[in-house]
């Protein structure tokens, strides 16, 4: 197997993976369905510890079979996937078509899963992929997902990765975006022991536009790194990378954003905002948003904000009457509301409210 | 009726208020007028129990209490509503949510019921129409995105909302134009009774044309160094600020 | 008079040479042989008749040196620069100056040429100048004037002889001898550099000035800068540079370390205008240097404030480490490329005291082929409580085969603490360029003019007398960037 990478190297400089190191996987063992996974009356595709359960799987008439992975990527984790990786989902929309909602469910309860998935849609195609990654125990799952967008098309992508506190979820998201198309995505990063989900974005034809979106939830001694790449490569395109971190007891959250512009990427819009509030003596929150940019008529930038609740808005809530405790958590509310705004289709958005909810209540 | 007693107080080590003695009897509203750095806004944030404003000498009464030892919602309970100079923004807050929120927190520490989801709305609709707001307003999340005058506005809607026993308008009317204004003064206006008193804290007489005070008083270098009736602002506004602190 | 009908006036006398530092000084030198061995390091101690202890820990540093590794992660490009080719020690020959009349004229007359008259009577008023000329100080002026305040400005090398027991307690404890490649490299043959001591309570007089100058061909430049605020005293210290025009790469490798102590301020500015290099990017200076500052004391204050436009390749990151209780540090930069030059830059805050605070405003201005990088770590420790950062870096980009980066890294482990970060790219807007050319500008005032706007900020922080100069310097440096 490909090496882990080490902190050595730039790119991995906030997340630490000598624990994962310390451990062997077998590959993943059968398991059964467990009960309560999610079901929002939309078609849905099931994997359990990796492997495609057809018989809790709808029907799909643009799902095919997997097929093998043949690459050697630059990035480790997407390495090491590739030479393991042995089932996944392919979703190909054609053109035009709208596919509506699809809810993929993946399960694991022990050994190390690399699943491949792939997601392509054709010219004006449109599509809602909610993907929900839950489980038990200990385990390592290294997903790596693939989609190609032609001219038009738009997906819509959120991401509920609410894995067991024990377990490792690496996982690797690249996405080609033509001209005229949008890839939107959100992530709600809730569990895992170590986690870390790594966007490389490339809007490759005119007027294409991204939007990287996160909110990061961390309690405990969590660790959790959001890392994303957006290229511009043609001219007018848009990309926004947003993430919100709210990190109690010892919980660290990463965000390391970059967008980078090459020559011809010229009136790109480019913006990067990371917002964390740490609510805890021991949190820590660690944040690197780069800017590389080789085009002169640009319009680039980033802000970044990690510290406490605002005090001056405490004040006003508590002067209209609002005991201090109350006053608090409305505005953490407040902050992790904002970040859902993106999740439009009411089923999802009803879906990740409810998550942020249990994971208040646990706090 | 508030009575403010020789009060003293500090940022870090500046002295800021300097033992300011002033009562405001129910029914009655007072105007603080002053020069920029006379202690106003100081004064409005140490009566509603901001942190960071040290009380070193003196006390607040109101209503019979001591009020300087409340936390900043007990004295909401207690009926005081400090309008601010610069609302807070809070950005995924409801507006609706919110003054819910803080009324039934202001119902609940008197003893009286709480309001549900609907009878709020029917509430604050009426409240709205009176002040001639869109009901817009309660959807938007708090003063995010909204205009100075809207800002402004939106402080008179919780007033009207939360009845106070005691409201401090901290220079109000600052940056508003002349309908803003008039829409604040209806709003502080609609109020009078005489259980309701008010503070009005302005640096220019404008606003005192159309809230007509009791009594004004001047506030300089953190001690009152006049007082008088409504005619004393018009003085002030022909004659400005010098000389006052000899006084 | 405006800014703009100076920075025009300015463009148009030197319209002719763009580099008018560029001229190479004749006069007799002695240089070390070639290469680099224990053997040079101890000729360059014993050319300096230095003590026992300065030997030995120039020799560790020399052994950690070769340990070492050039570090590879700033975005730059260059030849491998081969260490044994170049020459460690070079200085006028002859016995050293006792005054400045014993000062070679040809000397005198250079530093006249560059605009510092090195006598007293000739001086910019209120402003004491060490000049240093390849690895040696010829002269400081106003030293006398000084001394009766307490305050000691003179060579770090007579520094070692007249006062040890200061150079010895401070020397490479603000930036360690193996912190890094080139800060091993500097402390191994560090030649000479300015020494500073500021006593108790004490406000220095006058500014202190050093211009470091690079002349002989082939040398490496290692100058050692230490500047110590006692309790109380506070300092304000301005360095200027220039070399000659010369095909072939030079380099430059110096420490600065500062050290405040309880509610000492220092602050230390930098015009930096080493010979950039031609416009095809032949020669230049590389410019690897280590500024450090430490807060020590409680309420200390180290503020830097660099306006970068010269060097082939600037390497540099001028950081505070906030110990004391409610220190300060600040870092105000202008960093400005052209043709192709490469800047990596930026600072680190390390906020280790509470109530400790920041500031970072960087302005980075990339023209023609050039490549400038801002990186800067902002990090806050646990017990950091109550910490707060502000930083703000924008970047300029004129023509569009240049590049802009930025990477900040920002690291909080304390809840307590405020860190606010604010970054932006952009271009000088036609409408902008347009109302000042209805104006009656040229395209070329009009970028000068525009870009002194979008420096202002850090501009102001330099004492006036050198603003003036920066603002021209910003302006030639952008000569043909436009049409």
């Amino acid at each position: 197997m490909t090496a882990l990478p080490t902190q050595r190297l730039e790119s991995w400089r906030y997340t630490d993976l000598r624990a994962l190191n310390a451990m062997s996987f077998a590959e993943a063992p059968a398991a059964s369905l467990p009960d309560g996974l999610p079901d929002i009356g939309v078609p849905r595709l099931v994997f359990v510890n990796g492997r495609f359960d057809e018989a809790a799987s709808s029907a799909l008439p643009f799902a095919r079979n997997f097929a093998a992975v043949d690459e050697v990527s630059d990035l480790p984790l997407a390495r090491i996937n590739a030479e393991h990786a042995h089932d996944g989902v392919t979703l190909e929309i054609p053109d035009g078509v709208d596919a509506g909602v699809v809810l993929l469910v993946s399960y694991a309860n022990g050994g190390a899963l690399h699943p491949r998935h792939r997601v392509s849609l054709g010219a004006g195609a449109a599509l809602t992929l909610l993907e929900v990654v839950k489980g038990d125990g200990v385990y390592w799952h290294n997903p790596v997902t693939d989609i190609v967008l032609a001219q038009g098309a738009s997906l819509a992508h959120y991401r509920l990765q609410d894995e067991s506190q024990e377990a490792f979820h690496l996982a690797t998201i690249r996405a080609t975006v033509a001209a005229d198309a949008a890839y939107e995505s959100f992530t709600a990063v809730m569990g895992a022991k170590l986690s870390r989900a790594e966007f490389h974005v490339e809007l490759t034809g005119a007027k294409a536009h991204t939007h990287l979106n996160a909110a990061q939830l961390l309690g405990g001694s969590q660790h959790g790194d959001f890392t994303s790449v957006v290229r511009h490569k043609a001219p007018d395109c848009s990309s926004r990378q947003t993430v919100k971190s709210v990190l109690c007891d010892s919980a660290r959250g990463v965000f390391q954003g970059r967008i980078e512009v090459e020559r011809v990427a010229q009136k790109t819009d480019g913006y990067q905002m990371s917002q964390a509030l740490l609510l805890s003596p021991t949190a820590e929150m660690d944040i690197k948003p780069e800017l590389q940019i080789y085009a002169d008529d640009v319009k680039c930038s980033h802000g970044a904000t990690i510290g406490a609740l605002d005090e001056e808005q405490v004040f006003y809530l508590r002067s209209r009457g609002i005991p201090e405790d109350t006053a608090r958590s409305m505005l953490i509310r407040a902050f992790l509301t904002e970040a859902l705004e993106p999740v439009t289709h009411e089923g999802a958005h009803a879906l990740f409210e409810a998550a942020i909810e249990t994971w208040w209540a646990r706090k | 009726m508030l009575e403010i007693k020789n009060l003293s107080a500090r940022i870090g080590d500046k002295e800021i208020l300097r033992g300011v003695t002033l009562s405001v009897p129910d029914g009655e509203i007072h105007a603080i007028m002053g020069p920029n750095g006379a202690g106003k806004s100081t004064l409005s944030y140490v009566l509603s129990g901001r942190d960071g404003y040290e009380v070193t000498g003196g006390e607040a009464i109101y209503n019979g209490q001591d009020i300087l030892a409340l936390t900043p919602e007990a004295r909401a309970a207690a009926g005081i509503f400090l309008a601010f100079q610069y609302p807070v923004e809070l950005p995924g807050v409801g507006n609706a949510n919110f003054m819910r929120t803080a009324l039934n927190a202001v119902k609940r520490a008197r003893g009286e019921a709480e309001l549900d989801a609907v009878a709020f709305l029917k509430l604050a609709r009426a409240a709205l129409k009176k002040l001639s707001m869109q009901d817009d307003m309660l959807k938007r999340n708090v003063n995010v995105g909204f205009s100075g005058g809207e800002k402004k506005r939106n402080e008179v809607l919780q007033m009207a909302l939360l009845q106070p026993g005691l409201a401090i308008l901290d220079e109000t009317d600052s940056g508003l134009d002349i309908d803003a204004l008039k829409i604040v003064a209806e709003g502080v206006n609609a109020l009078r009774s005489e259980t309701f008193s008010a503070l009005v804290i302005t640096h220019y007489q404008r606003l005192l044309d159309y809230i007509v005070p009791d009594k004004v008083h001047v506030l300089a270098a953190g001690k009152i160094v006049r007082s008088g009736g409504p005619e004393l602002a018009l003085e002030l506004e022909a004659r400005g600020y010098a000389g006052l602190e000899a006084a | 008079m405006s800014a703009s009908i100076e920075t025009r006036d300015t463009v148009e006398a030197l319209a002719a040479d763009k580099y008018k530092y560029g001229f190479t000084t004749d006069i007799a030198m002695e240089e070390f042989p070639k290469g680099l061995n224990e053997d040079i390091v101890r000729l360059i101690s014993a050319k300096k008749n230095e003590p026992e202890w300065l030997l030995a820990w120039r020799l560790k540093a020399f052994t950690l040196w070769q340990k070492l590794e050039e570090p590879v992660w700033a975005h730059i490009k260059h030849p491998p620069i081969v260490y044994n080719e170049l020459y460690y020690y070079a200085a006028p020959s002859g016995p050293a100056p006792k005054s400045l009349d014993e000062v070679d004229p040809e000397l005198l007359n250079m530093y006249e040429k560059l605009g510092i008259p090195l006598s007293e009577r000739a001086a910019l008023a209120g402003v004491a100048v060490d000049a240093v000329f390849d690895s040696v100080s010829v002269a400081t002026t106003f030293r006398e004037t000084l001394a009766k305040s307490g305050v000691i400005f003179c060579p770090i090398s007579e520094a070692v002889r007249e006062h040890p027991e200061l150079v010895r307690k401070y020397l490479g404890s603000v930036v360690p001898i193996g912190d890094n490649f080139f800060a091993a490299l500097n402390s191994a043959v560090f030649s000479d550099g300015s020494f500073v001591y500021i006593p108790k309570g004490v406000r220095c007089p006058m500014e202190l000035s050093t211009y470091f100058r690079i002349n002989a061909r082939n040398t490496g430049q290692f100058e050692r800068t230490l500047i110590i605020a006692e309790e109380g005293a506070s300092v304000s210290y301005l360095e200027g540079c220039t070399a000659p025009q010369r095909d072939e790469n030079q380099l430059h490798a110096a420490v600065v370390e500062l050290v405040a102590l309880d509610d000492a301020k220092i602050k230390y500015s930098t015009v930096q205008n080493w010979y950039p290099g031609d416009a095809d990017g032949k020669g230049g200076i590389y410019n690897f240097v280590t500024k450090r500052g430490a807060c020590r004391g409680r309420n200390s204050k180290i503020s830097w404030t660099q306006v970068e436009t010269g060097s082939a390749i600037t390497w540099k990151y001028p950081s505070c480490v906030l110990q004391g209780d409610g220190s300060v540090g600040e870092f105000y930069s202008v960093a400005l490329t052209h043709n192709h030059q490469q800047a990596d830059t930026g600072t680190k805050m390390i906020h280790i005291g509470k109530n400790t605070t920041s500031t970072i405003i960087s302005k980075g201005i990339s023209a023609g082929h050039s490549n400038n990088t801002y990186r800067g770590l902002v990090k806050i420790l646990p017990q950091a409580s109550g910490a707060r950062n502000y930083t703000q870096c924008d970047s300029l980009l004129i023509g569009d085969q240049c590049g802009a980066h930025t990477v900040p890294y920002i690291e909080s482990r304390n809840a307590s603490a405020k860190v606010e970060h604010e970054a932006t790219t952009s271009k000088i807007a036609e409408d902008q360029l347009f109302y000042c050319r209805s104006r009656g500008l040229s395209e070329e005032d009009a970028v000068g003019l525009i870009v002194n706007g979008f420096c202002k900020d850090v501009l102001k922080e330099l004492p006036m007398e050198f603003a003036v100069e920066a603002q021209k310097l910003l302006a030639v440096s952008l000569e043909g960037s436009v049409g």
